[in-house]
């Protein structure tokens, strides 16, 4: 059974007249990397200082397990910080960065010496110990930031888009240590970023975020695959909406018309009525292109085309004029599969890997839409 | 290498530089030193041979007491500056950007008005039938008039008043460098305010310390005009015994040995200062 460590409980939050966060309510378990992922402006930010204590609610408590700690100053508050840019002491060597939360709680000289040579020697920094952090690269410098928040053994540890300014390949390596970290400290990592392929590959769950209102909650896979509502769609990975049709509703299966084909899935979650339109969700990985001879599939041309290494991406325009996006793993035995610009093809896409929204208040059914990974 | 033809104006640049410091900063400052070690003449002011009494006449008992004097108030003067400056240039880093420019604007005007003038203004404020004394007895917080002029609180609010922006401006330049993040890292590493400003806040504004006081101590020092009026004749700065050196006793060699002791101090502050930034690693290693 999974336990709550940290319950925030109708936690609101205005700046300005602007409402950042509205009402929400999050239970995080222990031992969990919970991730908050949303476009900037979401809230997620403010939501992570308001556990870490340096913003106050104006609505909601928080609890970290029996203990109401809405009005705790940060330094009353077991769980410390990874900052986005560091906030290392430019004055203090690293020894002394990481040392720091341990003098404070004015543990003996010989304590604070094992526990900072163990925290620099847990991210690959023992040798540096001596240095000044405008010594460091940006990595280092982070691992710093990270060694001196576990080493206080928190019960949870914020990361507040803590590998936003590291290039890519730094980013994927740092990736893997947090998990490490993660894994072998036990301790629980609420994580803020953007970038939701970050999000996809480090948390057991996600928070979706939008507007200061939780859009969706849930495993990696939940969200990538079944999306709550339109936004998270769009938000998380690369998206193809194909306006839909129901038709022949029953207790638990339904049909839906798209372009004129057929398809029986699961009766969704949402209320469905005969003749309703819906969005139907295929991410560019379910799509497969065919040739244009193929004895199925909805027929158009090759408009764009990304060589990936690992996948092949294109860009199809249906005869309609829908756009689609297909990403595919690339086979080099497959002669039909190097097409060229300009070229026709056939579109069809596996059966059942159909996911199906409801129209949104205000919004017509799009035509086959590009997102981007913001 | 490219020639002065074809560079003309980078070369006229550090002609211009070049020159600016050779002639006026180095030959001056040379000249200073040379007269520092020559002798006294009544009718040429200095002659050879060269010699240091100049600099054993600075040990003089008499003269002594005036420079340690001095330093008192000067270090008074900085002391109260720093007192004032600190926290103004802390909450002036914190209020909003608009404020803020109009803050450090209001605080560069007096500047427009010849410090002479002011010291003056100053002077009508404190003096026996001044705006301070009237207001305090029209209040009846007094009976009669304070003796407030000619004291060496008067030189030394007279310091404090045209100085303090000189302490403010570099204290303001480094709070509003200090990250807030670096102060939220400090509590959430369990510092409460006062840890915090003990081991972040003051080690991370120490070079704008050491510049205010760099930019007030050896000032304080100096401004003979102040004691000149409000000071009257007791209450002397260093600055007044170099003017008097040179204007009065025609004691040249004397004037310039006060005066490079003057430079060498402003040398040691500065060592300071460049240590206390490369702590933070703002310069070279």
């Amino acid at each position: 059974m999974k336990q709550t460590l940290l319950s925030l409980q109708g936690i609101s939050k205005v700046f300005a007249d602007k409402t950042v966060l509205d009402g929400l309510d999050l239970d995080i378990y222990d031992g969990e990397f919970i991730t908050l992922l949303g476009p900037s402006g979401c809230g997620k930010t403010t939501l992570l200082r308001l556990m870490a204590g340096f913003e106050q609610a104006d609505a909601g408590r928080i609890l970290l397990g029996d203990n109401d700690i809405s009005h705790a100053p940060p330094e009353h508050r077991p769980l410390n910080t990874v900052f986005q840019h560091y906030a290392l002491f430019p004055h203090m060597t690293v020894f002394d960065n990481v040392a720091y939360g341990l003098k404070m709680e004015k543990r003996p000289k010989h304590e604070i010496r094992e526990r900072v040579e163990d925290a620099l020697a847990m991210v690959q920094l023992g040798d540096y110990a001596r240095r000044k952090p405008h010594q460091l690269s940006g990595g280092q410098q982070q691992r710093v930031a990270i060694a001196r928040a576990v080493v206080k053994r928190p019960r949870l540890l914020l990361l507040d888009e803590p590998l936003s300014a590291l290039d890519y390949k730094l980013r994927r390596t740092m990736q893997v240590e947090l998990k490490r970290l993660q894994r072998e400290l036990g301790i629980t990592f609420v994580f803020v970023t953007h970038d939701q392929e970050e999000a996809l590959s480090m948390s057991d769950r996600v928070v979706v975020l939008k507007d200061g209102v939780v859009q969706q909650l849930g495993t990696p896979r939940e969200i990538y695959e079944r999306p709550a509502n339109l936004f998270t769609a769009r938000f998380v990975g690369e998206t193809n909406l194909f306006p839909g049709r129901l038709k022949q509703i029953t207790e638990s299966a339904i049909t839906v018309d798209v372009f004129g084909v057929h398809r029986t899935l699961r009766r969704p979650d949402f209320s469905v009525a005969d003749g309703q339109s819906v969005h139907v969700l295929l991410r560019p990985e379910d799509i497969r292109v065919l040739e244009p001879n193929a004895d199925h599939g909805l027929s158009g041309k090759v408009v764009e085309r990304n060589y990936k290494g690992s996948t092949l991406d294109s860009v199809i325009h249906l005869d309609d004029g829908t756009e689609v996006l297909a990403s595919e793993f690339f086979d080099e035995d497959d002669p039909a599969f190097d097409y060229r610009l300009g070229e026709p093809v056939k579109v069809s896409w596996v059966d059942g890997w159909e996911w199906l929204l409801p129209e949104e208040a205000g919004q017509a059914v799009p035509d086959g839409e590009r997102t981007a990974d913001a | 290498m490219l020639s002065v033809r074809q560079q003309p104006f980078k070369t006229a640049v550090l002609v211009l530089v070049w020159g600016w410091l050779l002639f006026l900063v180095l030959a001056p400052n040379l000249l200073v030193v040379g007269a520092s070690m020559m002798t006294r003449d009544p009718v040429s002011f200095l002659s050879l041979p060269l010699n240091l009494d100049a600099y054993r006449q600075l040990f003089d008992p008499l003269y002594l007491e005036v420079f340690l004097h001095s330093l008192f108030m000067a270090a008074m003067t900085t002391l109260v500056c720093l007192l004032i400056g600190y926290p103004f240039a802390w909450a002036l880093s914190r209020v909003g950007k608009q404020r803020q420019l109009l803050l450090i604007f209001l605080l560069i005007v007096p500047f427009w008005t010849n410090s002479l003038v002011r010291t003056y203004a100053l002077k009508l404020i404190l003096a026996t039938n001044g705006l301070l004394n009237n207001g305090l007895m029209s209040l009846g917080l007094i009976d009669e008039p304070l003796q407030l002029l000619y004291t060496e609180g008067a030189v030394i609010v007279g310091l404090v008043y045209l100085l303090l922006p000189f302490m403010i401006l570099p204290l303001y330049s480094v709070f509003d460098d200090l990250k807030q993040e670096v102060l939220l890292a400090s509590h959430d590493l369990g510092a409460g305010r006062l840890s915090t400003f003990i081991h972040v806040i003051v080690p991370l504004t120490l070079p704008g310390v050491l510049a205010g006081v760099m930019l007030v101590l050896l000032p304080a020092m100096g401004l003979f005009f102040v004691p000149d009026i409000l000071g009257g004749s007791r209450h002397l700065l260093v600055g007044n015994v170099i003017k008097n050196q040179f204007l009065d006793a025609r004691n040249w060699p004397f004037g310039a040995a006060a005066s490079i002791v003057l430079t060498v101090a402003m040398a040691f502050l500065m060592f300071a200062h460049r240590l206390s930034k490369r702590r933070l690693g703002e310069e070279g290693p």
